[in-house]
């Protein structure tokens, strides 16, 4: 009979070999689904992870895919720092709505004023409005012990309602002819987050993230923050004797977490998506969980999980184009890539062992 | 008149998906495992149903499909969670968005396609909706009058002590997440088959979420989930009837409602056990942590 030791430490390399395993076995059942499906299971699998970079199309492709990634990369480096913590935030969706909003609101209510302060301000309120609809859950968790995982995702849906709503009410294009959705930002130039350099696909949302990887990389390994939230994560009552505070660090990691999403979701409004409509919200917040525990809830490994992931869904399109595979085979795909990595992470934990037990 | 007749209806209606989505987590809490792919399992039950129900002209065959789908899909989470022995918190997750994506694949062709028409029940209530009702004194006397809930509830409060005792730890927490599975499925095809009568992407809506935090609510009791199944159902219709009745707030406003009201009532309910200073209603002992035998 198989049975699951504990190890007592990991040999380095299988740390990084689960994520790997996990993205081939996901390819391999991806397969499998497509030839039950009817499609040619090769042609598909090259079309989602090998076409998007180096395919005929590539050209246009390529830059599609740090926008894809900066969003996914900047909101699951402050996703990993909570989930270190054992603090949940899986409410991130919703705060890059609400970021996505308040961020167009300092727009909007500015136009058609110029001036340099615009985008910055922009950038702050993003923040802002993503660190409050974070600190929700965490001040409910700290003050009534309510559970932030629950918390966080009904604000989920109240956000895409207030989308909904400031799609349809008061950030509704008035030169719109009654169309829903605000003002298209990418043609307010003092506020757009346009193409920093042509044909990279680098906007400021990217280069955030790429700031973001670098600071939670820091925080973590030379913070003392850093070293509290691994060690409430390990071992919190070893932490609280350590002088750890839980609920600074609740409010610490949400707030923190928040207010990433919220810029996420302000780059997003300013920059590729253009405006606020009811469906803002495109699930990013979502795979962002997916991007950090693929990512090892390392800033590097998030880093390289989050370009895979957007990989996934730029290959997504193209296999929606030239195959009329379903839209929703990134979303099977991304599902599919949790389990087999949560699976394959047993062996990072355990041994696995013929026989009795001695 | 704010409750007749009619309107408890729409509430029964309402509270149904819930109550019945619920009351499988609480079986499966109670046994001691956290399942957070509730609206996962729902959503799957939701299209399976409505795909057997469509397929057949069988309403009865649409929820038995939706029941299977959900135990179906539950099975990826059991086999994760307690031969694995994953994370349950992201296994959970994991199961949700897996749930979300497979249905939005495969229910394409179901889009604006009708249900068959529901039969009517005793006292115009549709024999699902008795189900539900009938389901809460069952477990409950199940739960606590039978020696299989006593191992149940062995195995939720303390999983090293039961299975010195000899219990399958495993064994009842599979069966468990199966049985939690079937009623979240039967529940999502309650969603697409009796309220909405058609099939549309994503129409769980966070039902299944909603549902977890009744658990929670209800302390852990089925009775318990009854009630918050029943404030979560007289929110949904009370909303409703101020959007018919065209009160001055927006529609996307009212439509927070539930969500808004779910919070309000988690943060009543914890802070309620928080500062409580007995035991009865609060969580499972071993609730969401991973059992490893180890002799």
């Amino acid at each position: 009979m198989l049975r699951l030791e504990p190890r007592t430490a990991a040999p380095w390399w299988l740390g990084l070999a689960a994520p790997v395993l996990a993205v081939l076995a996901t390819m391999l059942a991806g397969g499998l689904l497509f030839a039950l499906m009817g499609f040619d299971p090769v042609a598909a699998i090259r079309t989602i992870f090998w076409d998007p970079l180096f395919g005929p199309a590539a050209g246009y492709s390529r830059p599609q895919l740090l926008v894809k990634a900066g969003p996914l990369v900047l909101i699951a480096c402050g996703l990993a720092v909570g989930f270190r913590a054992g603090i949940w935030n899986i409410g991130a969706e919703g705060q890059y709505i609400v970021g996505g909003i308040c961020g167009a609101a300092v727009a909007l209510a500015a136009y058609p004023a110029e001036g340099a302060w615009i985008f910055p301000a922009m950038v702050l309120a993003g923040a802002a409005g993503g660190w409050a609809w974070g600190m929700i859950p965490a001040v409910l968790r700290n003050r009534f012990g309510a559970s932030e995982i629950l918390v966080s995702l009904m604000l989920v849906y109240v956000a895409q309602k207030l989308a909904a709503w400031a799609a349809f009410g008061p950030m509704r294009n008035p030169e719109g002819f009654g169309m829903p959705g605000s003002r298209n930002l990418q043609q307010y130039p003092p506020a757009a987050n346009p193409e920093l350099i042509a044909g990279t696909g680098i906007h400021w949302g990217v280069v955030a993230a790429g700031v973001a990887v670098l600071a939670t990389w820091l925080l973590m390994s030379r913070h003392i923050r850093g070293f509290h939230i691994r060690a409430a994560g390990m071992a919190p009552r070893a932490a609280r004797f350590a002088g750890v505070r839980p609920e600074a660090l609740v409010a610490f990691c949400l707030g923190l977490s928040g207010a990433l999403a919220g810029m996420a979701g302000l780059f997003e409004a300013a920059g590729p998506g253009g405006q606020i409509t009811d469906s803002f919200g495109s699930g990013y917040g979502f795979t962002a969980i997916i991007v950090a525990f693929l990512g090892r809830l390392h800033p590097l490994g998030i880093l390289l999980a989050g370009l895979l992931l957007a990989l996934t869904y730029i290959g997504g399109e193209l296999a929606q184009l030239m195959l009329s595979l379903p839209a929703a085979t990134v979303q099977v795909f991304q599902g599919m890539l949790l389990f087999f990595l949560l699976a394959f992470d047993t062996l990072t934990r355990f041994r696995i062992r013929w026989g009795k037990a001695a | 008149m704010i409750l007749d007749w009619t309107t408890f209806l729409l509430l029964l209606s309402a509270a149904t998906p819930i109550l019945l989505a619920a009351l499988g987590e609480t079986i499966v809490e109670r046994a001691g495992v956290l399942n957070l792919g509730v609206e996962g399992m729902m959503i799957t039950g939701a299209l399976a149903g409505f795909a057997a129900a469509h397929a057949t002209g069988s309403p009865a065959a649409g929820f038995l499909g939706g029941a299977v789908a959900g135990a179906a899909l539950s099975l990826i989470f059991a086999a994760l969670t307690q031969y694995l022995l994953t994370n349950q918190v992201a296994t959970g997750l994991a199961l949700t968005l897996f749930g979300l994506g497979l249905t939005a694949m495969f229910g394409k062709p179901y889009e604006g396609v009708k249900a068959p028409a529901m039969p009517g029940g005793p006292l115009g209530i549709n024999w699902v909706v008795w189900l539900g009702l009938a389901l809460v004194p069952v477990i409950w006397l199940v739960l606590n009058r039978t020696r299989a809930g006593l191992v149940l509830r062995a195995v939720g409060e303390n999983h090293d002590a039961a299975h010195a005792l000899g219990y399958k730890v495993r064994g009842v927490r599979v069966a468990a997440i199966a049985i939690g599975g079937a009623l979240a499925g039967l529940g999502g095809a309650y969603v697409s088959i009796a309220t909405v009568l058609q099939w549309t992407e994503g129409m769980t809506a966070g039902a299944g979420w909603i549902a977890l935090a009744i658990v929670v609510f209800a302390g852990w009791s089925p009775w318990g989930v009854l009630a918050g199944a029943w404030l979560f159902g007289g929110v949904t219709v009370l909303q409703l009837r101020l959007q018919a009745a065209g009160v001055a707030v927006p529609v996307q406003l009212l439509s927070m409602a539930p969500y808004l009201a779910t919070i309000l009532v988690l943060v009543v309910i914890s802070a309620r056990q928080k500062y409580a200073r007995s035991a009865s209603g609060a969580a499972p002992g071993s609730l969401g942590r991973t059992f490893h035998a180890t002799r």
